[in-house]
């Protein structure tokens, strides 16, 4: 469990933290967004304990990271942003110091990195300096360092940035293979990675939370949420077919990827109707698209206009 | 195992996986016999002795402890590691002791590297070999008290540059607080107890004194308050920092 209440954090003159309470439960994933510079990383390592809060309280597993400190570290994972390393140790001397400092049995420890090593795909360079390693590889280092001890609470800076595909993809897996008791926050900035692995996002713009719900209903946010998307040939005429639909609203042509959508209008459901409509005219549709909501677009229109949730 | 030990484990090995640990050894054992022998005349003298050696070896620590300090935490600051440290369940002062802790194993290895010149004087002649023991005691003392010094400076900066010249020049002064000439010039314009408080400072009398083959308790005291007051420093401009 994790319970923050009015964290503050200044630089100087800038409030980079502003208020910020919330907590996070066992079993879930808090996906961390916001724009470059809202206070994303200040946050967290006010979390990990690195940085300390200006005002305000945080309690991680029931100890408070202040008062108690290594207790609250013993039980974090922390990957900084970054992924910052000892660069002249290999991944197998640097594991191995993480794991002796963390204090995991001498009897235990290398089954304990083999494990992580594997997971993480870090065979092929487990003996090369860290500081040789790509971007990717030097990621992953960071990453096998945060759950080397299977902690409670995983506090996960970017953790898929600068990864490839397969490993992006990995990473989630691995996130959503965590066991159900623990508490996992990331940020990112990647929209489709809150919806394949958090149960819960938080937006924060300038300091200070202006959403706070599921991915589902941040979507559901979404002028397209509920909107039908039709690609053809014929656009115009697709657009003047669809605007006579009942319950559609507006109809917006997107002349770059060649797709017409038609808007519901507040709380009505058109699918159904347009697809009737397809049939009974015999539209020349090539795909018929019913969306879920964007969370870019709710993203842009929350952090923009700062409107708190 | 205990955090201190662990972090001193890793910064010792990781000061031997580079090449400057090499060089830097190398340049320290050219420079110590080179001013032993030439400057200090170590032959010519025709005592069996090690004292033109240990005269230099102020000197000699002004230059090469501060460039071993430097990158104490300036490195640290520098690549991003410090958040990784310091969210590790250590506390504060045991990464500030396992670190400082490394660097003077370091230079103590440098130092016992010196013992040719040692064996050599046992060969030429017969020296107080007790006078040897202690000189080689207060020079690591000496030394710690400049890595203590450099450890505070480089926890100030990102720049191991910046680190080194601030290091050296402070180190410089309290060098210089010993010597005859400022002591000199302080008589004229001080009264004599802050003359002797300067000079209580220096890490020449109190070298000096130690390697004469007495440790004098008031010689340990001054190096140890000297050592466990920057190591306290370096912990509070290490909070003070961390944020930028
Ligand atoms: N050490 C510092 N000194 C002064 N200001 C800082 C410092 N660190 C961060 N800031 C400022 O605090 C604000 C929040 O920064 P933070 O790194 O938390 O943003 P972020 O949400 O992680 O952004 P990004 O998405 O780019 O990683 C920014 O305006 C930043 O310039
Ligand atoms: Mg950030």
């Amino acid at each position: 469990m994790i319970e923050i209440k009015n964290l503050t954090k200044r630089y100087g003159d800038l409030l980079a933290v502003d208020s910020v309470s919330f907590t996070v439960g066992a079993g879930e994933v808090l996906g961390f967004l916001g724009p470059n510079g809202a206070g994303k990383s200040t946050t967290m390592k006010m979390i990990a304990g690195f940085l300390t809060p200006s005002n305000g309280s945080i309690s991680v597993c029931g100890f408070d990271v202040e008062a108690q400190s290594l207790e609250a570290k013993r039980c974090i994972g922390y990957l900084p942003e970054g992924a910052p390393a000892y660069g002249e140790m290999t991944p197998a001397g640097f594991l191995r110091f993480i794991a002796d400092i963390r204090g995991i049995a001498p009897g235990a420890r290398e089954q304990r990195i083999r494990d992580v090593v594997m997971r993480l795909g870090l065979e092929r360079v487990f003996e090369q300096p860290i500081e040789t390693l790509s971007k990717g590889f030097k990621r992953r280092v960071g990453l096998a360092q945060a759950i080397l001890h299977d902690p409670k609470v995983l506090v996960l800076d970017e953790p898929t940035d600068g990864l490839d595909p397969n490993q992006k993809h990995e990473v989630r897996t691995l996130i959503q293979g965590l066991a159900k008791d623990k508490i996992v926050i990331v940020s990112t900035h990647i929209l489709e990675e809150v919806h394949a692995v958090c149960t819960r996002a938080i937006i924060i713009a300038n300091g200070r939370i202006v959403a706070d719900a599921t991915p589902d209903e941040l979507e559901a946010r979404s002028r397209y949420h509920h909107a039908v998307t039709l690609r053809g040939d014929d656009l115009e005429g697709l657009k003047l077919a669809l605007a006579g639909v009942a319950g559609v609203g507006e109809v917006a042509i997107d002349s770059e990827d060649k797709v017409v959508t038609a808007f519901p209008r507040k709380g009505q459901s058109i699918f159904a109707a347009v697809t009737r409509l397809i049939q009974d005219r015999k539209l020349a549709v090539s795909e018929v698209l019913l969306e879920r909501g964007r969370l870019d677009e709710v993203f842009r229109t929350i952090t923009q206009t700062g409107a708190r949730s | 195992m205990n955090p201190v030990s662990v972090i001193f484990k890793r910064e010792l090995a990781s000061y031997f996986s580079t090449p400057v640990a090499y060089v830097f050894i190398v340049i320290f054992l050219v420079l110590a016999n080179a001013f032993a022998f030439q400057l200090g005349g170590l032959f010519e003298r025709g005592q069996a002795d090690l004292r033109p050696f240990f005269d230099f070896h102020p000197w000699l620590y002004l230059f090469l402890v501060p460039a071993v300090a430097m990158r104490l935490w300036a490195e640290e600051r520098n690549t991003g590691s410090i958040e990784l440290l310091l969210t590790l369940p250590v506390t504060q002062t045991q990464a500030v002791v396992g670190k400082f802790l490394a660097a003077w194993a370091f230079v103590g290895i440098a130092l016992a590297l010196t013992f040719p010149i040692w064996i050599t004087v046992n060969y030429l002649g017969d020296p107080d070999n007790g006078v040897i023991v202690t000189s080689y005691i207060g020079s690591l003392l000496m030394a710690g008290g400049f890595l203590a010094i450099g450890s505070a400076v480089s926890a100030a900066t990102r720049s191991q540059v910046i680190a080194f010249i601030i290091t050296v020049v402070i180190c410089f002064g309290l060098l210089l607080a010993g010597h005859p000439l400022v002591l000199g010039f302080a008589k004229m314009a001080l009264p004599q107890w802050l003359v002797d408080g300067v000079a209580a400072l220096s890490f020449i009398t109190h070298f000096t004194s130690i390697s004469k083959g007495v440790i004098d308790l008031r010689d340990l005291i001054f190096f140890g308050l000297l050592i466990g007051f920057f190591l306290y420093a370096t912990s509070v401009v290490i909070d003070l920092k961390k944020a930028d």
